[in-house]
């Protein structure tokens, strides 16, 4: 009886849904070519190399902190506290310098550590407590928005800056430091961390444990894959991205503004969804996510120079990820 | 008195006849059993005249006049009332008891009063509980009740409508021994209350305590009807079997070792109560028993699934080990095909190739973990020829392949394991004739190679043809060990069903 449901099922999708397929598949990279050469007419300035790798320079730090909650993603989690974590990487990479004159080393592993211990939080809660993923790390991501503000005391943080005793800020951003935020460092990370995780996600035993648990949590645990250890790593590493983007942020700015990372999150969120349908793979994979971010660049950049208001933006940006979404959902029925 | 009568019922599903030209009647103020063995078309009966399903043929009458129930609420309407076998699905836990009894007044009976009169609806759930004997709290929450009083407040809900047949679909399958005794209470008040009961269950001796009349199904088709006091326990087994199924089982040519896994007291934390058992390298042990007696309780608690084990000790050729998780059960050689193949079985969503390489990646992994592609395809495409998958290619998703093939998939990936012990759990549910062959070939053949092999199933031909030895569970204790060789259907399904 079974056998004759799924044979049913299966003829329909083969004639009529070709043409669905097909956008399903390709739909992302078209909308990218169609919005370069609409945005390249209305504007020739948009098509020029400047403008490209002003557009890569402004998708990095969202790719980085996407390429997180894709991993989140892969194992069936949703890790929302992204934004914060780069908040408080941020906050901490800069004071180290400013703050405590550390050297570089110091100052990047102090904020990476710190994004870990969020990391370990958020997986021990979800893993041990069983709270629902995308609730404990709404709440995480309040705990470490209000830890970020308390630890620089509601300011923001920068060299010379005015201390609450009303002796200035003596510490130095190191010159290298300052040289990751700036082209080409900025794009080369980028590449790095899409390269490495993509390769990591498919071509690695743990990346292929990963998918199988994200697909069905219950036959990976009965086949005998340590379900609970893959999801503690997938938090860890989401939490390790989260915070590089932080730190990138933090050289491009050379500053921590209050809630820096907060309007990165719901790029990357979109970024990540986005990618899910690229190039037809149906789940959440690095490419993909590059993809997603280039296309919300594509769009941020070009609407700014077609005159739209930036405070209009995120009605653009909401449109694609509900888009994104629907594309996603309505595939999954 | 009433009679409902179904006359000439016959429904059929894509490729199957599930019910033929059935003939059925009931009168209120009796309590009447529906016997059958699994898949003999008891509950596809009831789900007719409960108003499940529409595209039935046949005649449906009450005291001879035609009725039409095509959908639940005219069942309901007409005084039909069910309780299913899986309680949690019918309740909303969050409410309270109260709630729950009233919830089709609620839905049906509001008309255009917009606002709940709290306190007319405690005190109706209240005056029904009380005509049952019962006392629960109206105020609790459903969530908060144990799985007999869950029963009670779906009966509650039953009768809380006009009820002249009241149908429990296996309603004794999860009860302890004294909350079945309190379900048979209300069953005898429905009685005496002109309601007629008809209960499907398998469990033969309270069906001998309860019931007034029997009617027993195979295959789609009533073989029976008589009085309860016409018929015995061994009359009825004979009747749910009929006849034989043929020559689908190899031949068993094995060389039996020594012990390989050894259980002992094994006791989980609901169902399953101080189980022994060993298997032998080579010899496949068949684990007996009807739905509900916790042959998938076992199957799970000895693979470490949820860490649900309570006492007992488990030995893997001679060595203690220590089963916590599945990731250790699989360390230690054991490998498990679990009954409900696509929430546990296979990875619907994803390829054959890596649906069969899961289990063991190590066996394809090159330096840092990276995967040897290669191999995997080489191993995929061996395994899709030696075990007659049929599927276009080794990256067709497992979603669009048939139950058969699926199963075929889900015991496939433990051969690259290379495990050392085999559980399987009802493997050919769902999966048609001639994969059924093969599988059994397939673990024949394991066998052959000295693999020790459980073999957990209701279907008890399979029992009898493919296993070695046997174990008879009931309630979550086994009953009963027999050799193979010198027993038959009618003994297990004795044991089966609490006979001793």
């Amino acid at each position: 009886m079974e056998a004759n449901i799924t044979a049913k099922k299966q003829t329909p999708s083969k004639t009529s849904f070709d043409l669905f397929q097909f956008f399903y598949k390709y739909g992302t990279i078209i909308t990218i070519i169609a919005l370069v050469i609409i945005f390249s007419l209305a504007n020739p300035a948009f098509i020029q190399g400047n403008n490209i790798v002003n557009i890569l320079r402004s998708i990095s730090i969202v790719t980085i902190i996407a390429i997180g909650i894709t991993i989140s993603l892969t194992v069936d989690g949703f890790d929302l506290s992204v934004g914060s974590v780069a908040s408080l990487s941020n906050a901490i990479v800069i004071s180290m310098f400013v703050w405590f004159s550390q050297n570089t080393f110091v100052a990047i592993i102090s904020a990476i550590a710190a994004a870990l211990v969020v990391g370990i939080l958020n997986s021990i809660m979800i893993v041990k407590m069983r709270i629902p993923d995308m609730l404990m790390t709404l709440a995480t991501m309040f705990i470490i928005q209000g830890t970020a503000l308390t630890y620089t005391k509601g300011a923001t943080v920068s060299q010379n800056m005015v201390l609450p005793d009303g002796t200035m800020a003596e510490g130095l951003i190191s010159p290298f430091f300052s040289k990751i935020g700036q082209v080409p460092w900025i794009i080369v990370i980028m590449v790095v961390v899409v390269v490495v995780v993509h390769i990591f996600l498919t071509y690695t035993k743990h990346g292929r444990y990963m998918y199988v648990i994200g697909g069905n949590k219950e036959a990976a645990r009965l086949s005998g894959i340590p379900v609970n250890k893959y999801k503690v790593t997938a938090y860890l590493l989401s939490a390790l991205f989260a915070a590089i983007g932080g730190i990138v942020l933090a050289s491009r700015v050379m500053t921590s503004e209050i809630n820096s990372g907060a309007p990165y999150l719901m790029d990357s969120v979109a970024a990540a969804f986005i990618g899910f349908s690229v190039l037809g793979a149906g789940k959440p994979n690095a490419f993909g996510t590059f993809v997603g971010a280039v296309l919300i660049g594509i769009l941020a950049n070009g609407l700014v120079m077609m005159s739209v208001p930036y405070y209009a933006m995120d009605i653009v940006k909401g449109t694609v990820l509900a888009f994104a979404l629907a594309i996603t959902y309505y595939k999954q029925k | 008195m009433t009679t409902l009568e179904m006359k000439n019922v016959s429904i059929e599903f894509p490729g199957v006849k599930a019910l033929n030209r059935v003939d059925f009647s009931v009168k209120s103020g009796k309590t009447h059993a529906l016997i059958g063995a699994n898949g003999a078309g008891k509950s596809t009966l009831m789900k007719v005249l409960s108003g499940a399903y529409d595209h039935y043929t046949g005649e449906i009458t009450l005291d001879g006049q035609s009725m039409t129930i095509r959908s639940p609420k005219s069942a309901m309407d007409s005084g039909i009332q069910i309780v299913y076998q899986e309680v949690d699905t019918a309740l909303i836990p969050y409410l309270t008891v109260a709630e729950n009894i009233m919830l089709m007044d609620t839905v049906h009976n509001m008309g255009k009063k917009q606002w709940v009169n709290w306190k007319s609806l405690h005190s109706r759930a209240a005056t029904i509980l009380s005509e049952m004997n019962l006392s629960l709290p109206t105020k609790k929450l459903v969530s908060e009740l144990t799985l007999a009083e869950k029963q009670m407040v779906l009966i509650a809900r039953a009768v809380s409508k006009e009820c002249r047949f009241l149908i429990l679909d296996e309603p004794t399958a999860p009860l302890s021994h004294t909350e079945t005794n309190e379900l048979f209470r209300i069953v005898q008040d429905l009685k005496n209350r002109d309601v007629g009961v008809i209960f499907i269950s398998h469990r033969l001796p309270e069906i001998f305590e309860i019931c007034d009349d029997i009617t027993i199904m195979r295959n789609g088709e009533v073989v029976e009807r008589q009085r309860i006091s016409d018929t015995n326990q061994n009359k009825v087994v004979e009747h749910m079997l009929g006849q034989k199924l043929g020559d689908q089982f190899p031949d068993k040519f094995m060389t039996i070792g020594d012990t390989f896994l050894e259980v002992k007291g094994l006791t989980d934390k609901d169902k399953i109560k101080d189980f022994s058992m060993n298997v032998k390298a080579g010899e496949i042990v068949g684990i007996a028993g009807l739905v509900g007696a916790g042959k998938t309780e076992f199957c799970k608690a000895l693979f470490g699934v949820e860490g649900k084990l309570v006492a007992g000790e488990v030995k893997v050729n001679g060595k203690r080990v220590n089963v916590k998780n599945p990731y250790e059960a699989v360390k230690n050689g054991l490998a498990l095909v679990p009954e409900e193949r696509r929430k546990e079985g296979i990875l619907v969503n994803a390829s054959v190739e890596s649906n069969l390489t899961v289990v063991n990646l190590r066996h394809f992994s090159k330096d840092f973990s990276f995967l040897d592609r290669k191999k995997e395809k080489l191993v995929a495409k061996a395994l899709i020829n030696r075990l007659g998958i049929k599927t276009p290619s080794e990256e067709t998703k497992v979603q669009n392949l048939s139950g058969g093939n699926q199963q075929k998939i889900a015991i496939g990936k433990w051969l690259v394991a290379d495990a050392d012990v085999y559980i399987f759990d009802e493997p050919t549910k769902g999966v048609d004739v001639g994969a059924k062959k093969d599988i059994f070939n397939l673990i024949v053949e394991l066998a052959s190679r000295g693999k020790a092999i459980i073999y957990a199933s209701s279907e008890l031909s399979e029992i009898m043809g493919i296993t070695n030895r046997v174990y008879v569970l009931y309630d979550g204790r086994s009953v009963k060990e027999l050799e193979t060789k010198s027993t038959n259907e009618e003994e297990l399904l004795f044991y089966s069903t609490g006979g001793r």
